[in-house]
């Protein structure tokens, strides 16, 4: 049977794409066989991202690895959410040690394997992004630069959401956080270098880096599948949304990543070995107004006074995001 | 087969003989010799299969070895001073999680100031951490006790830290006897762990635990430490009778029989003391020394007993309670029958200052006198230190401690003398 080259806009996305795809290519959720990692069950909140992204993610990996995959997980929402004892929602052998050294103790189990020459037993290492980003940063560069044979997945909801939204070094600018108030001058989370870890994986020379939303699980899944075909460090960066966090509506979970994408906020690309291979193209140029309005972290931008200066800086840093991707060319 | 060799070379062919499948290395002096050793042996092929991991921090060393033992794979690592301070949150995370790592601590003194030398503020910084903590007298003992290290934490899944002096015995040249790989292979039987990730068994490590059962996993933890106690004392005998030596054990006694004033240390400074307790005795002095090499679990009864005939004790400990005194007299105190003021704290030999024959036997006399104080800081310079007050009494910005004392010390650079 051949099939018709889809132009559909829905085309890659789970929900209608999905039906149009040959067997091969269709996600993982939705044959019989997704082993349910993250089984249901967990606390995570309503229109949790990071539970959405973890479960495409570590099912992706299981079916990758014939199931045999071991996952270390970062204190953090996941960990918390997933495993108050004696309950644990993790269907495969699971591990948390600490905050700040998850990339070195899936090192560590990677290199059990090794040992025990059960080299087809492969490890995920997973975190949010201040596990990742800042308190684990030294354990994840470390595992980078050894070139661990180790899959690190962040979770990137901007801030430390589990301790009650605290910045973290990957808050986007103008971001109201706990520790980043709506007051003064310039309120909200300053501009300046912030942490563009999938950039610094990247500087690594790492054989593969990716990034992903929870808005595009076919995208997220089938770059979990390439990640998992790889051996050495391997390192996905994954937008998920925070309903608490970030203040918009639980329904609105994949409306927020989709539009960080199509805004240019978060760029969706990939690379191999130090250079950038392929890039997801903005279907609709979207302005960052679309984006920041349907949240209250941002809601110190529209009133009571408008901050069109803060705006056009957030503007100006998804438009560098364009160019520099190249994600407004045409797409094939 | 007996070897003239290094102390920390010792102990890399005594872990290597034991097998170890991960070991994690982080370079830190006065450790680095031994994993440096291990790393040959690795690099060379005479230690397989093993993986060799050169990580980025001691955070990450204990961390990595954490995640091998885990995995099921008997790990090792080694560390100093800084960096035990620095993986001290999975230190007491191995612990927890009841992970049988094995960890040579090679001890010597923390900073601020830096200083590279040996004293046991390390090790003793870590005393609650929920690891075994054995103190070797001697590069046979500490060889010996690797070994033994082994055994014992895979048996009670529980981590274990073995204290060696640092460059008074990682860089001792010695005479040791290096056991065969069948005898070793015969007193240490393969790592069977209680708890492993195993696709073929899925479980979750290290899971949130609250109110309702917290205290019950830390009464586990001591409970495990208690049974140490039992065990310890057992398998010393059965070392004793596989490799035809003593070595470990919770404490060794010496000339302690008959003696009015008992000496209590850890670690290689028993062997000055034991000579100054020699010279003692030949002049009538009745008096022995009481060496622990089980720290923790404290050996409590055994130490009571071991004291009760004692008329005074002289705890000679290289590390400091700041603002209390003595860390191993608190538990010596706690331990002993007879009145507490009885029990004499000499601090000695922090951050190297060397721990002379003429200096112990002077505070050993003054305790069988009656005018040894409750707390001496031994060999201290008094008026270096009268000197630093005067200079704070005399201006608020007196300048950094450390700076000031050397400048009236009269030397650009620390030396041991």
């Amino acid at each position: 049977m051949s099939f018709q080259p889809i132009k559909f806009y829905q085309t890659g996305t789970f929900t209608v794409g999905n039906r149009l795809l040959p067997d091969a290519e269709r996600s993982v959720q939705s044959t019989v066989r997704r082993t349910n990692s993250l089984n249901s069950g967990h606390r995570a909140c309503q229109g949790c991202g990071e539970a959405l992204g973890a479960r495409y993610a570590i099912d992706a990996a299981m079916e990758s690895t014939d199931g045999q995959l071991i996952a270390a997980n970062a204190t953090g929402c996941l960990e918390v959410f997933s495993t108050p004892y004696p309950e644990t929602s993790w269907q495969i052998p699971w591990i948390h040690s600490l905050f700040g050294n998850t990339a070195a103790v899936a090192t560590g189990i990677a290199a059990a394997m090794r040992v025990k020459g059960r080299d087809n037993v492969r490890v995920v290492a997973q975190g949010g992004d201040g596990g990742t980003a800042d308190i684990g940063f030294g354990c994840l560069s470390g595992m980078f630069e050894r070139n661990d044979d180790v899959l690190y997945i962040c979770y990137d909801n901007g801030g430390y959401m589990n301790t009650g939204v605290q910045r973290s070094s990957a808050t986007p600018a103008g971001a109201r956080t706990a520790t980043t108030a709506a007051v003064g001058p310039n309120p909200g989370n300053p501009f300046g270098q912030g942490k563009d870890l999938p950039a610094i994986a990247i500087a690594h020379g790492i054989p593969y880096v990716a990034t992903a939303t929870v808005a595009e699980l076919r995208d997220l899944e089938a770059k979990v599948r390439h990640a998992m075909s790889i051996r050495g460090a391997r390192y996905l960066h994954i937008l998920v949304p925070c309903p608490l966090g970030w203040g918009h509506d639980s329904a609105l979970t994949i409306r927020m990543a989709r539009l960080a994408k199509e805004t240019g906020i978060f760029p969706v690309y990939e690379a191999e070995n130090g250079e950038v291979t392929g890039v997801s193209k903005i279907r609709q140029k979207t302005r960052v107004e679309e984006y920041l309005k349907p949240q209250k972290r941002y809601a110190h931008l529209f009133s009571p006074k408008p901050r069109e200066d803060v705006i056009r800086r957030i503007q100006e840093a998804a438009d560098r995001n364009i160019r520099k991707y190249g994600l407004l060319e045409a797409a094939q | 087969m007996l070897k003239q060799i290094e102390g920390s070379q010792a102990v890399a062919e005594a872990i290597a003989l034991c097998r170890p499948e991960v070991i994690c290395a982080y370079p830190i002096s006065p450790q680095t010799h031994i994993v440096e050793g291990l790393g040959e042996l690795v690099k060379s092929g005479e230690l397989t299969p093993c993986e060799f991991i050169n990580v980025e921090s001691e955070f990450a060393a204990m961390s990595v070895a954490i995640g091998a033992s885990a995995a099921g794979a008997r790990a090792y690592t080694a560390t100093a001073s800084q960096g035990l301070l620095f993986m001290a949150e999975a230190v007491f995370n191995a612990a927890g999680l009841g992970l049988p790592i094995v960890m040579t601590v090679a001890n010597r003194a923390i900073g601020a100031p830096i200083n590279i030398w040996n004293d046991h503020t390390d090790a003793m910084s870590q005393r609650d951490c929920g690891w075994i903590l054995l103190f070797a007298e001697t590069n046979q003992e500490a060889l010996d006790l690797h070994i033994q290290a082994f055994r014992l934490a895979e048996a009670l899944s529980l981590p274990v830290m073995v204290c060696m002096d640092g460059f008074i015995l990682t860089h001792a040249y010695e005479r040791v006897d290096m056991p065969t790989q069948e005898q070793v292979d015969a007193f240490l039987p393969p790592f069977d762990p209680r708890q492993r990730l195993d696709p073929a068994s899925p479980v979750s490590i290290g899971a949130m635990v609250g109110p309702e059962a917290f205290m019950e996993v830390r009464y586990l933890e001591h409970v495990r430490q208690m049974r140490a106690l039992e065990m310890i004392p057992g398998w010393a005998e059965e070392f004793r009778e596989a490799f035809g030596r003593d070595s470990g054990g919770l404490m060794r006694k010496y000339r302690t029989d008959d003696a009015d004033t008992i000496v209590v240390a850890l670690g290689s400074v028993l062997g000055t003391i034991k000579e100054t307790v020699d010279a003692l005795r030949d002049k009538g002095e009745r008096i022995g020394v009481l060496g622990i090499t089980c720290f923790r679990p404290w050996p409590t009864s055994a130490v009571r007993a071991a004291l009760s005939h004692a008329k005074r004790v002289v705890v000679l400990e290289k590390s400091i309670a700041v603002g209390l005194g003595g860390i191993v007299s608190a538990n010596v105190r706690a331990s002993y029958g007879g009145h507490p003021d009885v029990v004499h704290t000499v601090v000695a030999g922090l951050g190297g200052r060397s721990i002379t024959r003429e200096s112990l036997a002077r505070v050993f006399t003054s305790a069988s006198h009656g005018t040894l104080a409750p707390l001496t800081f031994l060999d201290l310079d008094h008026g270096l230190v009268e000197r630093a007050l005067a200079r704070e009494r005399q201006t608020p910005h007196s300048g950094p401690v450390a700076e000031g004392l050397l400048r009236d010390v009269g030397v650009v650079a620390a030396k041991i003398s």
